[in-house]
């Protein structure tokens, strides 16, 4: 490659970039435009789920009082007798999401502290992935644990029936347990060494520091992992509809068959509903409640993680 | 305040002061293996499902055909080929839709949105995306593929739906990724009068490609082991023949609740083999696209 040559080349390459050049500038507008769009698929979705759950619910409550729906108590809509009331499965939803928080929470947590406080760093880079593994294993397979493992084995020492909310609350709770987990494992990094540094040198111990210093700094990641968490566990189907059961009841007793609001909305896909039916509309008012209920738990968790986030520095 | 007349107490508090120090570094001893206990339970569980299943599941794979027949209304015959191929066109659907849509939406969120109100509400929107139950994005997509687009509970609309549910993921990940990008590579590349989009296509994607892939495996492989938007879609649980674009269509975890809901013991078995060709599929995905990941990735 001669010198000369290559010099030549690269003038008038630089003089032809330096040019403008118009068809240049109208790909740079397309590709943006591009661009563009693929941002507003996501306001489109949000817009599609709005629109869709809400029209089909407004031609249910056309048929089905509202009061019917919020103040019955019991949900029978496949039966002669036709109940409408939401409340069984609010009741179930409740009853699996809390026995799945009350696992979520210590065990999420447990780990973000060990992870964070007293693993040695090259052994965190390993557990850390191992623990996010629970939250990528497919949720029918918790189900299939739960049903074919986990009740089984409890029966062994309580009155289970197959199907109950304790088993699909356990092993819901190991799944969100990385989400709590990871969240927590964030804030609690978060907090600066400086903290720990100034507790120490007031002579706390390392546990008094992680109680007393780390936790309470970290208090707003915290909180909104757990209502993360929450918000997973009442959208979470798969291993409700295999573990839980499908028996809609007001019930706080975990060893009894529940069925929780995403249970029946799977049971009632599964079957036969005709579009327009009113049974596949009290899918969409189902939802709808699912919906809301989820949004209000990711909105405040988002807002806790913003509005509360310690600022140091 | 410890002036000379208080020496005895403060030899006392002192005293005190060592006594207690050893109860609370013991006390933190035990905590430490209680944290310790509460992180290895998850791994505990993890580990025993999988033998579980292992257990159950590896003796469906003795039988003939279990992965090239189709479903048998009896317990130790027929097999999943419906389910897999279905499970494959999902995947392969899912990434040509979300992935690129995903990035793009990445792209101008990062490179090309400026700050105004309706950029944050895009921003908000897509967070809240992510935390949208998955049965949730079932209803979209009957009403949107199967209803409005006349798709009907073909294999395209459940296909298009998890892609939806897909794309939060991919964006927020892929977001994180080109944020990375340090700004000295940008302005380098203007600084020899590049476009944006030049500069975007031969330096950014390139160096956020490893992160960005990251996000496509995760989402990707929840696609995948989702059943529950299928469900609502109209995914079936029994199909003689392997499913195409505009047919009805079964898929891998569908297959999976359809034999557990069924009351002979056989199928538990065929569950669970169905379940470590599902977690097969997972891991050969997450294989090629950490492959792939190396592939492209830049040495720093």
């Amino acid at each position: 490659m001669s010198a000369i040559n290559h010099q030549n080349g690269f003038q008038e390459d630089s003089r032809r970039s330096l040019e403008k050049n118009p068809s240049e500038d109208i790909t740079e507008k397309i590709i943006a435009t591009i661009l563009f769009c693929c941002g507003l698929v996501s306001v489109l979705t949000t817009f599609g789920i709005v629109v869709i759950i809400f029209q089909v619910t407004f031609e249910f409550f056309q048929e089905v009082p509202l009061a019917d729906f919020f103040l019955d108590t019991k949900w029978t809509p496949l039966f002669a007798e036709r109940h409408f009331g939401i409340w069984p499965l609010i009741a179930g939803t409740f009853l699996t999401t809390l026995t799945a928080m009350a696992v979520a929470i210590p065990l999420g947590l447990s780990s973000a502290i060990y992870l964070s406080e007293y693993a040695q760093p090259k052994v965190a880079a390993i557990l850390r992935p191992a623990v996010e593994l629970l939250a990528g294993i497919p949720t029918v397979v918790y189900g299939y644990f739960a049903l074919l493992f986990v009740t089984p084995f409890l029966r062994n020492f309580l009155p289970l029936e197959i199907f109950n909310a304790m088993s699909a609350g356990l092993m819901m709770g190991v799944m969100i347990t990385p989400t709590v987990g990871s969240i927590s494992l964030d804030a609690i990094q978060a907090v600066p060494n400086s903290l720990r540094e100034g507790a120490y040198a007031l002579g706390i111990t390392k546990l008094e520091s992680i109680f007393k210093v780390l936790l309470p700094a970290a208090l707003s990641g915290i909180t909104a992992s757990i209502i993360l968490g929450i918000s997973r566990a009442v959208g979470e189907t798969m291993t409700v509809v295999i573990a839980a059961g499908q028996q809609p009841k007001l019930t706080v007793n975990l060893m009894e068959s529940v069925e929780t609001m995403t249970a029946y909305m799977a049971q009632i896909s599964g079957g036969d509903s005709p579009r327009g039916s009113l049974n596949f509309k009290t899918l969409y008012a189902v939802g709808a409640v699912l919906f809301l209920l989820t949004l209000a738990l990711n909105i405040v968790s988002y807002w806790i993680s913003h509005r509360f986030k310690e600022k140091y520095d | 305040m410890a002036t000379s007349y208080q020496g005895n107490d403060f030899f006392d508090s002192s005293a005190e002061f060592t006594d207690n120090i050893e109860k609370r570094e013991s006390l933190g001893k035990v905590f430490e293996i209680i944290f310790l206990l509460g992180l290895l339970i998850g791994l505990f569980i993890l580990a025993l499902l999988v033998f579980d299943i292992c257990q159950d599941g590896l003796v469906r794979f003795v039988t003939p055909g279990f992965l090239t027949e189709t479903p048998s209304r009896f317990p130790d015959e027929g097999g999943i080929r419906p389910a897999i191929v279905g499970s494959i066109l999902l995947a392969i659907i899912v990434m040509l839709v979300a992935v690129p849509i995903g990035i793009g939406a990445a792209l101008y969120l990062e490179e090309y949105a400026p700050k105004a109100w309706w950029t944050a509400i895009i921003e908000i929107n897509i967070s809240n995306l992510a935390g949208v139950p998955s049965i949730v994005y079932g209803l979209l997509g009957l009403g949107v593929f199967n209803y409005l687009l006349g798709f009907g509970p073909a294999l395209i609309s459940g296909a298009l739906t998890l892609s939806l549910l897909s794309l939060p993921v991919i964006i927020v990940t892929s977001r994180e990724a080109i944020r990375a990008v340090p700004d000295s590579l940008r302005h380098a590349s203007y600084g020899l009068g590049v476009t944006k989009w030049q500069t975007i296509y031969h330096h950014v994607i390139p160096y956020a490609i490893p992160g960005i892939l990251t996000g496509v495996i995760i989402s990707v492989s929840r696609a995948v082991g989702d059943a529950a938007c299928l469900i609502v879609v109209g995914a079936v649980s029994f199909l003689t023949f392997d499913p195409g674009l505009f047919q009805r269509f079964m898929a891998l975890p569908i297959q999976i609740f359809s034999y557990l809901s069924r009351p002979e013991p056989g199928f538990a078995n065929s569950s669970a083999a169905t379940i470590i060709v599902m977690l097969l599929l997972i891991l050969v995905l997450n294989g090629i696209a950490i492959y792939v990941r190396q592939r492209f990735s830049i040495t720093r």
